[in-house]
């Protein structure tokens, strides 16, 4: 929210220079966004009249200074015709120094046309040749500086200015008209210069959305004094009693409603000064009634609502009006008074009379009953609402108010009888009239303003420093607590304009934040924890997860972290165009942001294969992969498994064409399975087989499923060409496993048995031999290792061969074997039993024959 | 007969010393030390000479053998130093031209720096702790002291699902809890790490999926002044051992007091720079004392233990450090981003 300083030095003196003011707000919790401002010199002396920065990396810094001796308060003495443009005026005015005419086009002066010296001088914001000021006419805030010109033959070289002009506000309608207390020839900055401070207010503080707030904060963080506003009322009118009534049917809801009454006002605008806060605190002028109300709520929190009061005396029949306070009845409407005709929900609290709704409570006053410029007498209206209540209704009625911005954070019901009563005395002096004597206060449900005891061991515990507990209870006093010091114990009751003090161990805790940032985070020590040291878990399946993907960086890949909410049409390019849909259900987001980020992922392939995709013009190889969850939705559970997937992508030539040659052939399903065998060997990985699979992403020729002891844990294999299609991939195969990462991070042993180092030699053999084409090599090598046995230490297929030296629908398998014995050195003929036997064998299985 | 072996060594150093490679080097020594050769022949030609001339023959034929072996020796040593010196000298390579290329493998940028963020709280004590993405109200917001329609929700936009109660979680908070639940009553302290889901528009500033580390220490004896002091030798592991913390009070409604840490450009070390938008400070992570409210939902009596909590951006830390400007390039894994880390 924006404070002007102006403002907070109504109540509290602030010596410090507006920059450290910032600051220390800041460190004490209330951030302050942006520092604007609007008049006021800039802190750095450098003597710039315009500043766009940062004062730290949360404050951002801005806005126009004003030279003392360029923009002074001018007196429009006169003003007359232009003589060649109906649409622009002259004035006569004094600038304290001489007189100048300035020529100006601002609507406001026109009633003042032609009128001849005038009675009293109209005091403006008057800009010298060579001022520094923002461009009115610009959109954003332009700087400019006035020069010298002609404008339709008069000569033109100063200016009065807008507030626009000034760096004020956004408003260019007319030129400022300041009040009558405005001496000629005073600068500007003198006057009214000044500084804007945004401030956010987070849900714990609340009660700071009001100019008392963080003057009450700045009082305590800088131990300055603090002048909260008188709140006596000058009674000047007849008793309210018996000229209405309140009843609260729902106290929970609403616990307590006040009313006062002003009578025979006179609606116009307010004075300058009054316009100018409103305007600083970006709120718009309406007239001094709605300002007035407008002006008690930025000042003290309380938001206020004014009736007018002869509407309410005639929908009462003439009658003292009844305003009752209920929920909203089913079906009923109100016209509010944005012009909406709304709907209104059965949970939504009204304040109502006899004949109807007038308001939605907290929210926004009816249209009806509203202030308007024939308003004589006005009802005042200051109330306290369940926050939570005012949330549902903002919610549901998709309308947000100053008021219910405050109320929805929660107001405490002592600030509804002080808002009425400030805003009682603003609207007298802004509108005139009178004040009824008295208020109507109906207040059933009082709250109980928490009592929480803390001691220096408080201190230490929670914050690690030793206070003295009348240093706590000091700073709990500058915040308004009541305190009362007995020995050690700090009794302290929570003053009645916060509701964010719990009781107990939270009250507590409370109050340590409180004393803590009032203290000051930064007089607060830097320690090393000094408890005892946790039991130590590790994070087995962290630690393979990260060794997994240590194992594949080492091997080359790339990896890539992608969106885990996709749509069903992104996971479904997966498959083929017309392979029947994934069916299985999706985890769905409720209020997506796009269209294409919908549902969880099934599958990181989809994902993987549009980083490809989406990198396919710049790289013609990627080695890529991804390990995160997919998430299952099953049937009874309210919450999806999240099931670590690792999915692994190649395309494009095996090796870069260098000057050295290189083998530059696409990389193909024995790259991926190759990559894949490294990785499992080196996590240790048991028994594990490769067997044909039918999958739709796959070629169904060219894929397999991995099986890891008896499970299988994923596919492998080259991209079907009907899913290949649907991807703008460049020419070459793209390979793709798809692995269920949970399944293999379950089988990785926990340690590795060492086997002895073999002492005797090995003997060394190669073994060629011709099989049916369709026979699996594997079928082979499973024969030779088990028909050899112990002796048998090593099997390598070196050779694979397919031709004219042997049969058309064979092909050639050759295989180095190591025979090798713990515990001696093999004689030639125990190796020639061995290899007959393996010979004999894969004759009798796999009708192989013996390549010579 | 001493005469001709006199000679014969003689012509043999003579021709030895013409020898320029190592091919006649060989045919020298088979000429005069082979078996056939002069010598050798009348080395076995000894026992038909008479017992008194035998050995003076046999001495001064051995003699000569010596001295051409020796000979030999050094030739064959000058003739490898001289091929040596000859090779070194014109066996040039363009050591300008590239390498044999191997492929490079890279982990992802926020891996990189979620592996830094672990490596430097595991050294502190702190152990990784995961949980689930997909959460309930009741973990994410409820029992972190933000009971339903409470005004500190509106902090976090939240992506809920059609399962009614179902959200993905908008921080690793939700695994505070869950650690509690565990491990009450033993002291705590480890890092929360994971993907946290916002429902925001895409910006160079705001993405709806990104990490966040979180971390958690309870115990019976921990303070507001062990939170800095920890914090702040987190952070000078983390950026650079000079940098100066900052603590801003703020709010959190899991924890009380919060703050937010500040730590000194480490970029600039305060001078002032783009990154730091000329201030010396960046925003890193926000903490606090874990609130007496969640404590108790997580199993600890409030009266008897205390706890910090906080928790950073890791992406955000990344692109401090490198210098991204737009927080989508992350997830959007252009491989010419990819490949810069």
């Amino acid at each position: 929210m924006y404070i002007p300083l102006s403002w907070l030095k109504d109540y509290v003196e602030i010596t410090i220079p507006v920059e450290e003011l910032v600051k220390r707000l800041t460190l004490a919790g209330l951030e302050v966004e942006e520092l604007r401002y609007v008049g006021l010199p800039f802190p750095d002396g450098s003597g710039r009249e315009e500043m766009e920065g940062y004062l730290s990396p949360h404050t951002k810094i801005s806005g126009l200074s004003w030279a003392p001796d360029k923009i002074v308060v001018g007196g429009v003495l006169e003003v007359m015709p232009h003589p060649n443009a109906d649409r622009l005026v002259l004035c006569r005015l004094d600038d304290g120094q001489q007189e100048h005419i300035v020529l100006t086009g601002a609507p406001n002066l026109f009633p003042y046309k032609g009128l001849g010296l005038l009675e009293k001088p109209l005091k403006v914001a008057y800009a010298r040749e060579g001022a520094r000021i923002f461009d009115g006419h610009k959109t954003n805030q332009e700087w400019m500086i006035l020069k010298r010109s002609k404008i339709r033959g008069v000569e033109s070289y100063s200016m009065a200015c807008s507030e626009k002009e000034l760096g004020i506000s956004e408003d260019h309608e007319g030129i400022i008209i300041l009040d009558d207390d405005a001496s000629i020839g005073t600068p500007l900055v003198e006057y009214m210069g000044d500084a804007v401070l945004d401030i956010a207010i987070s849900p714990n503080i609340a009660r700071n959305t009001n100019t008392l707030g963080i003057a009450r904060e700045i009082a305590a963080i800088i131990g300055a004094p603090f002048h909260p506003p008188d709140y006596e009322v000058p009674w000047t009118g007849e008793s309210i009693e018996g000229r209405v009534r309140i009843e609260i049917k729902v106290p929970e809801l609403n616990p307590r409603f006040v009313l006062g009454l002003m009578e025979g006002i006179t609606i116009k605008p307010s004075p300058y000064w009054v316009q100018r806060r409103l305007r600083l605190a970006a709120i718009r002028p309406i007239n001094n009634i709605v300002d007035a109300t407008n002006y008690a709520m930025l000042a003290i929190g309380e938001p206020l609502h004014a009736f007018d009061y002869d509407v309410l005396v005639e929908r009462a029949g003439g009658k003292a009006p009844k305003i009752i306070t209920r929920l909203a009845k089913p079906g009923e409407r109100l016209m509010t008074l944005d012009d909406v005709d709304r709907d209104l929900d059965e949970f939504t609290v009204l304040v109502t009379d006899t004949a109807g709704a007038l308001s939605i409570a907290g929210v926004m006053g009816g249209a009806e009953s509203e202030v308007n410029e024939n308003t004589v007498n006005v009802l005042l209206e200051g109330a306290a609402w369940d926050f939570i209540n005012i949330r549902q209704t903002e919610a549901s009625q998709k309308l947000t108010s100053e008021a219910s911005y405050r109320f929805s954070r929660g107001v405490h019901p002592a600030m509804a009888e002080r808002g009425v009563r400030f805003c009682l005395k603003m609207m007298q002096q802004l509108a005139g009239g009178t004040i009824a004597k008295g208020l109507v206060d109906e207040y059933p449900l009082p709250p109980k303003d928490p009592v929480v005891e803390v001691t220096p061991a408080d201190a230490e515990r929670w914050l690690g420093i030793h206070l003295e507990a009348w240093e706590m209870a000091e700073i709990l006093k500058r915040l308004e607590f009541e305190v009362e010091v007995k020995g050690e114990h700090v009794k302290a009751k929570t003053p009645d304009h916060r509701l964010d003090i719990g009781e107990g161990v939270i009250g507590k805790a409370d109050l340590m934040e409180e004393i803590a940032r009032i203290y000051g985070y930064d007089r607060i020590p830097e320690t090393q924890i000094s408890d005892t040291i946790p039991p130590q878990y590790g994070n087995a399946k962290l630690e393979r997860e990260e060794q997994i993907r240590d194992l594949l960086v080492r091997l080359g890949l790339q990896e890539v972290i992608t969106y885990r909410i996709t749509s069903e049409d992104r996971e479904g390019q997966r498959f083929p165009q017309d392979a029947p849909k994934d069916d299985r259900p999706f985890l769905r987001l409720a209020n997506p942001v796009t269209s294409d980020r919908v549902v969880m992922r099934h599958s990181l392939l989809a994902s993987v294969l549009e980083v490809i995709e989406r990198n396919a013009r710049i790289r013609d190889r990627m080695a890529i992969f991804e390990v995160g969850p997919v998430y299952w939705v099953s049937e009874g559970e309210a919450l999806p498994e999240e099931r670590d997937q690792l999915v692994i992508a190649l395309t494009g030539p095996r090796e870069h064409a260098t000057w050295l040659g290189a083998d530059t052939s696409p990389m193909d399903f024995y790259d991926l399975k190759g990559l894949l065998e490294v990785l499992l060997d080196q996590l240790k990985m048991g028994e594990r087989y490769y067997l044909p699979v039918e999958h739709p992403s796959f070629h169904p020729g060219k894929s397999a499923r991995l099986i890891l002891g008896e499970s299988p844990v994923g596919v492998l294999g080259e991209l079907h060409p009907l899913v290949h299609e649907r991807y703008e991939f460049g020419e070459n195969p793209v390979l793709a496993a798809e692995l269920d990462l949970h399944s293999i991070l379950e089988r990785i042993p926990e340690a590795v048995t060492m086997l002895p180092v073999a002492s005797y030699p090995p003997v060394l053999e190669d073994l060629a031999v011709v099989v049916e084409e369709a026979v699996a090599a594997k079928d082979v090598e499973d024969i030779i290792r088990k028909t050899g046995g112990r002796v048998l230490a090593g099997v390598r297929l070196f050779d694979l061969y397919r031709g004219e030296q042997i049969q058309e629908g064979k092909k050639s398998l050759a295989y180095a074997l190591i025979y090798q014995a713990p515990d001696r050195t093999l004689t030639d003929s125990e190796v020639a039993k061995v290899r007959a036997r393996i010979i004999e064998q894969l004759e009798k299985e796999l009708d192989a024959k013996l390549r010579e | 007969m001493l005469d001709r072996i006199h000679t014969v060594k003689e012509i043999a150093l003579k021709e030895l010393e013409g020898v320029a490679d190592q091919e006649l080097l060989q045919a020298w020594r088979v000429k005069y030390l082979g078996r056939s050769a002069e010598l050798g022949e009348i080395l076995q030609g000894l026992k038909d000479l008479d017992s008194g001339q035998r050995p003076l023959v046999g001495r001064e034929v051995n003699q000569a053998k010596a001295a051409l072996e020796k000979a030999y020796e050094s030739h064959e040593a000058e003739l490898r130093i001289a091929a040596l010196e000859q090779s070194l000298r014109y066996e040039r390579l363009d050591v300008t031209l590239p390498g044999r290329p191997l492929p490079q493998g890279r982990l992802h940028p926020a891996t990189q720096t979620l592996r830094r963020i672990y490596a430097i709280w595991a050294k502190m004590g702190f152990q990784v702790y995961r949980s689930r993405e997909v959460e309930t109200d009741e973990y994410n917001f409820e029992l972190l002291n933000m009971p339903a329609h409470h005004p500190a929700r509106d902090m976090w936009d939240t992506f809920h699902v059609t399962e009614p109660g179902i959200l993905l979680r908008t921080h690793t908070s939700p695994g505070q809890i869950h650690v509690m639940r565990e491990r009450a009553p033993e002291p705590i302290r480890v890092i929360l790490p994971g993907m946290c889901y916002r429902y925001e528009q895409l910006t160079a500033r705001s993405e709806i999926q990104f990490n966040q580390v979180e971390g958690l220490a309870v115990g019976r004896r921990i303070t507001f002044a062990d939170l800095k002091g920890t914090l702040t030798a987190f952070a000078r592991r983390m950026f650079d051992r000079h940098v100066r913390t900052r603590f801003r009070a703020q709010h959190f409604p899991f924890t009380e007091p919060s703050a937010e840490m500040d730590i000194e450009c480490f970029l600039c070390l305060g001078e002032g720079c783009g990154v730091c938008k000329y201030t010396g400070w960046l925003e890193i992570l926000g903490c606090g004392m874990v609130h007496p409210t969640v404590l108790r939902n997580g199993g600890y009596d409030p009266e008897v233990f205390s706890g910090f909590a906080f928790g950073m951006g890791p992406e955000r830390i990344a692109m401090l450090r490198y210098n991204i400007e737009d927080i989508r390039l992350f997830w959007g894994n252009d491989m010419r981003f990819l490949e810069q880390f």
